[in-house]
């Protein structure tokens, strides 16, 4: 059997480099990962002459590396991975809906985004491609019984949020089955970053800056990441520092934001609204680099647009750490609040093994004391030179993931204070000369809700032949799922926020 | 009693209750840190909802519509048979505590059966936890009022809360708390039910109520507040003393109740809301609270 090939993350790696494994020896290498401490990071298709061929990247915490491999599809078939490695079952299902593959035995074979298949004449479900799919048109697990009731929720739902659609199974108010069904936003950016000839689409930043609209830095430097590796660009340390500096930014002011919707949800008013005016004190520390509060516009391949000057940063000091000293005040109400400590420990419980076996990635993961962080274990960009410890917490209930935030955000401020105290010379922003043809690169980043990663291949002009994006949230939704699993459902609000989960950044 | 007093206390009973929910509303941006809305805010909501017109679904029937109806008038007959500031109320005879009782009894039916009408799954599921959690708060009530009936050898309202207190502080305190236990749960304050949530899997009361519209649901808001009104005049005409002077007594009411509100807002300040299933333990341990109320009483 040929080995995958081993790499890091944000590196350009000539694609014929990445060995073309038999079908067989493919889904070995994907069904022996979790047993060799490897997970699932993407798993995804592309056609190649008129053959469908999978990709995989597989995620080795432990040693920081990345495995690559692929396979050439001889039919319209293959046989399904997902009951022998169940983190690939939503791969799976996207390959099914994109690409018009069946993967045979797979246990819950259901479209993901109900779109076409990109394959004229090709159909997973032989559905008609006249007809264009309705979304949330299908069939959903069904529990019969006498005393069993079906509670459909969404996709418009009472407050202002993105639309997905919830059907709970209950017995009484216990949830038997919870299935979460999306699409509803899809809006075809993977397909719209494609171009056929060597120039990258002038759009594409753009695209990438409203992925999902709260992982704005998130997203984008994972794309930067990707396109400078391709063209080989070098990019200065100060920018690299900014950009780090605007990520951490982000993930305070969402886990901020997040804190006081949990106390929200609750009921528990004083640090409801405490968190909410103080998310905007770290979404206004943003808008002082760039002007926009969501970090838009701030990088760009090659570097970053805007500097922070001795002055600003100092200003910026000052107002992070009167947000911050107010963050943990507020957030220590939480934890002194008995009320509040009743109902989030204990709610929504997802084990070690659940999160491992389902390969939950970032801050859902290390809530259930699984040490997994793309800036400790596959660093990239400033992440390689400053390290910000790992915070996990053991117990997978909304009390870890409310904990590990508050745990987060003491640690990003402390790195920001630190960065805007010495930042490093060095050009804003290096040109970005044309992409490498017929190559490779896979950027991790991890966001505020965790692993973030773009895959992309150049064809022989150096234009992109495949970019796929998978959002935290792609591997996440099934976690939520299952943290309902025998929950009250009245505790699903809460345990949807404590998940925080991007509807736009599934749906693409 | 006077006539004036009888139109002082028809007036207080019709204008004062939705002032409560504004004293709350107020109490709850204090505590944020917020100016919060207007003090008479819930009046603006109910005069604005009274203009709207409104939609019923073709699935629901007449009960749908008695549902809001049933609802006020109960709670109208309820606040005539509470002595508020004056040693009557406008009208007793012996045993109207068990009328008092099931007077909200009878509104509760009706709203849940409202509720069932739509045939939604979410309604459904309120009416369950309404109809669940009303079963251990009747009890609490029920004990509660027991304490006074013993005290005062009277099954009417208006003697056994004109009655004077004298060397019963403990269980007159016991009673107070279990019966502002109760008014949290009846009227689905926080730690019970969280009024202000738009999440309709976690309500109990609001989301009985989701098809409600227009006028019918500006009725529904001014009989919960009505029902405040009522459970909190009994709490109040419990705790507070007497002055012995007729206007005086009023003044009492009305600043107890005034103080009512904010307590009922500082708790929901402070206070996450319960796991719903823990819901039955509070109510139950407001009921022995009663009970002890009755065993110190009776020794």
């Amino acid at each position: 059997m040929k080995d995958l090939l081993s790499t890091r993350n944000s590196r350009a790696i000539p694609k014929d480099t990445v060995p073309v494994l038999s079908l067989e020896d493919f889904r070995k290498s994907i069904i022996e990962a979790p047993g060799r401490h490897r997970r699932v990071a993407a798993l995804f298709a592309y056609e190649v002459d008129k053959t469908v061929e999978l990709f995989v990247v597989l995620a080795e915490d432990r040693d920081g590396q990345l495995y690559l491999g692929s396979t050439r599809l001889e039919s319209n078939s293959f046989p399904s991975m997902t009951n022998e490695c169940p983190q690939v079952h939503l791969f799976e299902r996207e390959i099914a809906e994109e690409w018009g593959v069946v993967p045979v035995g797979h246990p819950w074979l259901k479209p993901v985004r109900f779109v076409r298949s990109r394959r004229e004449g090709h159909d997973a479900w032989g559905r008609s491609a006249d007809v264009a799919p309705m979304v949330g048109v299908m069939d959903f697990y069904s529990v019969k019984g006498e005393e069993i009731h079906e509670v459909a929720v969404g996709p418009v739902h009472a407050g202002v949020i993105e639309p997905g659609h919830f059907r709970f199974q209950c017995h009484g108010e216990e949830v038997f089955h919870l299935e979460i069904s999306l699409g509803y936003q899809h809006r075809g950016i993977e397909r719209a970053l494609l171009t056929k000839q060597g120039e990258l689409s002038k759009r594409a930043l753009h695209y990438v800056e409203t992925l999902a609209g709260d992982t704005t830095i998130g997203h984008t430097t994972a794309y930067c990441h990707v396109v400078e590796a391709l063209s080989e660009c070098r990019v200065s340390a100060r920018a690299h520092t900014l950009r780090g500096i605007a990520l951490e930014l982000e993930r305070l002011a969402n886990h901020t934001g997040d804190l006081g919707a949990l106390a929200n949800d609750v009921g528990f008013l004083p640090t409801a609204s405490f968190c909410g005016r103080l998310r905007g004190d770290f979404l206004n520390l943003t808008a002082s680099i760039c002007g926009n509060r969501f970090g838009r516009s701030l990088l760009g391949p090659g570097g970053v647009r805007f500097d922070i000057d001795k002055s600003r940063a100092d200003d910026m000091i000052v107002r992070l750490d009167a947000a911050v000293r107010d963050v943990e005040g507020a957030v220590d109400l939480l934890w002194n609040s008995p009320s509040v400590q009743a109902r989030f420990e204990d709610t929504g419980q997802v084990s070690t093994s659940v999160a491992t076996s389902l390969g939950l990635v970032g801050l859902a993961a290390r809530a259930s004391g699984v040490e997994r962080d793309v800036r400790h274990d596959l660093p990239a960009g400033i992440f390689r030179l400053a390290q910000i410890p790992v915070s996990v917490w053991h117990s997978g209930d909304v009390f870890a993931r409310a904990y590990v935030r508050s745990l987060e955000i003491s640690r990003s401020a402390i790195f920001v204070r630190e960065h805007l105290r010495a930042l490093p010379g060095g050009v804003l922003r290096a040109p970005c000369g044309r992409a490498a043809p017929n190559s490779v690169c896979v950027s991790l980043v991890e966001g505020w809700r965790g692993e973030i990663c773009h895959v992309a291949i150049t064809n022989p002009t150096g234009a992109f032949h495949a970019y796929k994006v998978f959002d935290p949230s792609f591997h996440n939704w099934s976690g939520l799922a299952m943290a309902l699993r025998n929950e009250q459902i009245s505790d699903f609000p809460l345990c949807n926020k404590s998940f925080d989960l991007s509807y736009c950044g599934f749906d693409l | 009693m006077s006539i004036l007093q009888s139109l002082v206390h028809v007036l207080l009973a019709c204008t004062m209750p939705p002032l409560l929910l504004g004293v709350i509303g107020k109490t709850k941006a204090a505590f944020a840190g917020r100016v919060g809305a207007p003090l008479l805010q819930p009046y603006y909501d109910i005069a604005k909802l009274m203009r709207k017109g409104s939609v019923v679904s073709r699935t629901t029937t007449w009960v749908f519509r008695a549902g809001p109806v049933v609802g006020v008038a109960t709670g109208l007959l309820a606040v005539a048979l509470v002595p508020l500031g004056g040693e009557q109320a406008l009208f007793s005879f012996p045993g109207d505590l068990v009328l008092f009782a099931y007077l909200f009894g009878l509104g509760r039916f009706f709203t849940v059966l409202a509720a069932l009408d739509t045939g939604s799954a979410f309604e459904g599921m309120g009416g369950a936890r309404e109809a669940t959690f009303s079963c251990f708060a009747e009890p609490a009530l029920f004990l509660g009022l027991l304490v006074l009936v013993k005290r005062s050898a009277s099954t009417s309202l208006s003697t056994m809360l004109g009655a004077h207190w004298h060397g019963e502080a403990a269980s007159l305190v016991l009673v107070v708390v279990s019966l502002f236990i109760v008014l949290l749960a009846e009227t689905c304050r926080i730690p019970f039910d969280d009024p202000n949530t738009h999440l309709e899997l976690t309500m109990i009361h609001e989301v009985m109520v989701l098809d409600h519209s227009g006028p019918a649901l500006g009725i529904i808001h001014y009989s919960a507040s009505l029902k405040l009104f009522v459970l909190g005049a009994l709490v109040v005409r419990i705790a507070a003393p007497r002055t012995g002077n007729v206007w005086g007594d009023w003044g009492v009411l009305v600043g107890g109740m005034l103080g009512l509100a904010l307590l009922v807002g500082a708790v929901e300040s402070m206070m996450a809301r319960l796991r719903l299933r823990q819901v039955p333990s509070l109510l139950v341990a407001a009921c022995l609270l009663s009970a002890f109320g009755i065993v110190l009483i009776a020794r």
